[in-house]
């Protein structure tokens, strides 16, 4: 897993609530056994037209995002289904963070698996953070996993709560299953005690 | 004395294999659901890190989301990515040992179906799937979650997960469901109350005497639609509906098994005293048939009830979601659902497909016809319901009626295998998600119970079961 230790970006404003991961990436093209490729889906039946072409107005599709790394999203983002092919999408598109308010479980800890990290702030932070992006398109983010920090464009700081379990393996790049591993006397101890 | 605990901490507790401070639980899995969409990743992995599949005989896998539901001459997978996950999983479970119900097979089914009906669901399991509808479990006293590929991984290789503890919230449903008024309603009308972001973080668990009073499949509804809520899991403790349901099943324990299984299932309800850290209460008797007529399943109403205006919504956000939402379903704010136009009806899906939802469905369309210009499909969950379904002649009252009586699958709930909607097409569906393009890019979704869809098959409108002539 790709380690994650600080990023600076501009930022992809996509203020609706409650996207949820059919809309990140349509089940239609969760028929694919790998994980590559899929940043090119994102948002698919947001960003084409019915033809096939970008539809221009869609913000993935204007050029002050491109090169963005960080997503500002409405509340409850990811929410529905368990696909661990969001994260994939949104991590192949470039995306690194998403700042909301608040996540789905299932969604957050896909994410955490892939070096893509969820930033959750309060409804404050959020709005001034809305107000700037929209005052500047360019304006930068740096978000600190280190430090727990979220930079705004203005230079004030907020932190973010991250597990320290999660924020170790991120910081890392380390895998949770070799952890589990890591565990395997106690893993065989349960069994033989649980047939 | 040992502190007073609920459902969900008992399960949780006996599963723990190890807890580290400032780290997440090691929690072991008793059973594994696997199904084609959420899994080539994750066999994938396995193999390329030389690791094998711990516990096969815990595993057990189908095939549902992409397989076609045409009958059985006119089978043919939808392309050929579809036919290629689909031999990728026949060829992982041939690999690694791993029990298959496969395309043809006579236990072919929906995931959360097959699972309870062969009897592998039980009381006190930990139970794991990639996809979020495995909460459906918990209608048996199961801790039962849904998860992603990187961690059907992890199960595979150790049979464990490594998971946070989370909250508790209590459901209390008392009174009793008027007429009309089905399971489905309960949990639409409870999921409009608290948001789809209203359980992040908790399991539910349902308590209160009308739950008590609904059978097996109608808790499984409930418990499904869990993570329309937010909520990982849903449980219900298990009672002698419970019990009846298991009994005799292929998989359930038999004999001296039985009665030491029974003995440890009834140690497992709630004890009195014990704290949840939230509760929420919904009063069965004024609930009314529920439909959503928005883009998440939070946006719901009962059927009898006009939409809300952007104008009651205070905060922006909320509001220009709600905007988004209209513009997509093409929706006048302020007006009642009622006499709406539908053209299609979709009975199925993990939710409702069971043999007593398509009785319901059934009981409104004996004898009537499905409205001129109107689609209805019903899906059966399995291939066992199917059968069963047939044999109390319930084919012929959808074939008489003018539906379209498929094979099992996940089918339009998804709209991965080819069943779908057209754009600008409305559904009334008794699946349980209604976002855009769920069911077919740019179809849009009425959620409702297998009542209220039959009623809209009838009508070609959105129509009150209630008021049916």
């Amino acid at each position: 897993m790709a380690e994650f230790t600080k990023i600076t970006s501009h930022v992809v404003p996509l203020i609706v609530d409650n996207v949820d991961t059919d809309q990140i990436i349509p089940a239609r093209f969760l028929k694919v056994i790998d994980k590559q490729g899929l940043g090119k889906l994102l948002f698919n039946d947001w960003r084409y037209l019915a033809d096939g072409s970008p539809k221009p107005d869609f913000i993935l599709n204007t050029p002050p995002v491109q090169g963005a790394q960080v997503l500002l999203a409405g509340d409850n983002f990811g929410c529905g289904s368990s696909r661990e092919h969001a994260p994939w999408a949104l991590v192949g598109w470039g995306i690194r963070a998403v700042i909301s308010t608040s996540f789905a479980d299932i969604f957050s800890g896909n994410s955490l698996k892939n070096g893509l990290l969820p930033v959750t702030v309060d409804a404050a932070t959020h709005s001034r953070l809305v107000a700037a992006v929209a005052a500047d398109q360019k304006a930068q983010v740096t978000v600190d996993l280190e430090a727990k920090t979220l930079t705004l464009p203005d230079g004030s700081k907020t932190t973010f709560p991250i597990d320290s379990f999660s924020r170790h393996c991120l910081l890392n790049g380390i895998d949770e299953l070799g952890y589990i591993q890591s565990f395997d006397d106690k893993i065989r101890a349960y069994e033989a005690s649980n047939p | 004395m040992t502190m007073a605990q609920t459902l969900f901490e008992k399960v949780w507790k006996k599963h723990v294999v190890a807890e580290e401070p400032e780290r997440p639980a090691i929690l072991y899995v008793d059973l594994h659901l696997v199904h084609e969409v959420t899994s080539p990743q994750a066999f994938a992995g396995l193999g390329a890190r030389g690791l094998t599949v711990r516990r096969p005989e815990r595993t057990v896998a189908t095939m549902d989301h992409s397989t076609p539901t045409l009958p059985k001459h006119l089978l043919r997978v939808i392309d050929r990515e579809a036919e290629k996950q689909l031999a990728t999983l026949e060829e992982n479970c041939k690999k690694y040992g791993i029990r298959l119900y496969a395309l043809g097979s006579e236990h072919q089914g929906i995931v959360h179906v097959i699972g309870p009906e062969l009897g592998f669901t039980q009381p006190g399991m930990t139970i794991v799937c990639g996809d979020s509808h495995t909460s459906t479990h918990g209608a048996f006293g199961a801790l039962a979650f849904g998860i992603g590929t990187s961690e059907v991984e992890h199960v595979l290789a150790t049979q464990c997960l490594l998971q946070r503890k989370p909250k508790t919230l209590e459901v209390r449903v008392d009174g009793k469901l008027g007429p009309g008024v089905t399971a489905k309603d309960v949990i639409l009308a409870l999921i409009a109350q608290i948001g789809t972001g209203g359980g992040t973080g908790h399991v539910i668990e349902y308590t209160g005497s009308a739950i008590r009073s609904l059978d097996m499949e109608a808790r499984m509804t409930i418990c499904n639609m869990s993570i329309e809520a937010g909520a990982r899991a849903g449980m219900i403790a298990p009672d002698d509906n419970t019990y009846q349901y298991l009994s005799g099943r292929e998989n359930a324990p038999k004999g001296a098994a039985w009665d030491a299984a029974l003995a440890r299932w009834k140690a497992l309800p709630t004890d009195p005293g014990a704290a949840y850290d939230r509760t929420v209460t919904l009063d069965a008797a004024a609930l009314e048939p529920m439909i959503t007529y928005g883009t998440n399943p939070g946006m719901g109403v009962p059927i009898t009830r006009p939409l809300p205006k952007a104008d009651e919504f205070s905060d922006g956000t909320q509001r220009s979601s709600f905007e988004k939402a209209m513009r997509y379903m093409d929706l006048e704010p302020g007006k009642p659902l009622l006499g709406h136009k539908v053209d299609v009806v979709f009975v199925g899906s993990c939710t409702n497909s069971r043999l007593s939802d398509l009785r319901l469905a059934a009981s409104v369309l004996k004898g009537r016809r499905v409205a001129e210009g109107v689609r209805a499909l019903v899906v059966p969950g399995s291939q066992q319901i199917k059968r069963l379904a047939e044999a109390e002649g319930l084919d012929k009252v959808f074939t008489e009626a003018g539906a379209e009586w498929r094979e099992a699958g996940c089918s339009m709930c998804i709209a991965m295998n080819g069943d779908q909607l057209s754009p600008g097409q409305y559904a009334v569906s008794t699946s349980n998600r209604n976002f855009e393009g769920r069911q077919g890019k740019g179809g849009r979704t009425f959620l409702a119970s297998p009542l209220t869809a039959a009623a809209a098959a009838v009508t070609g409108r959105i129509t009150d079961v209630r008021n049916l002539d």
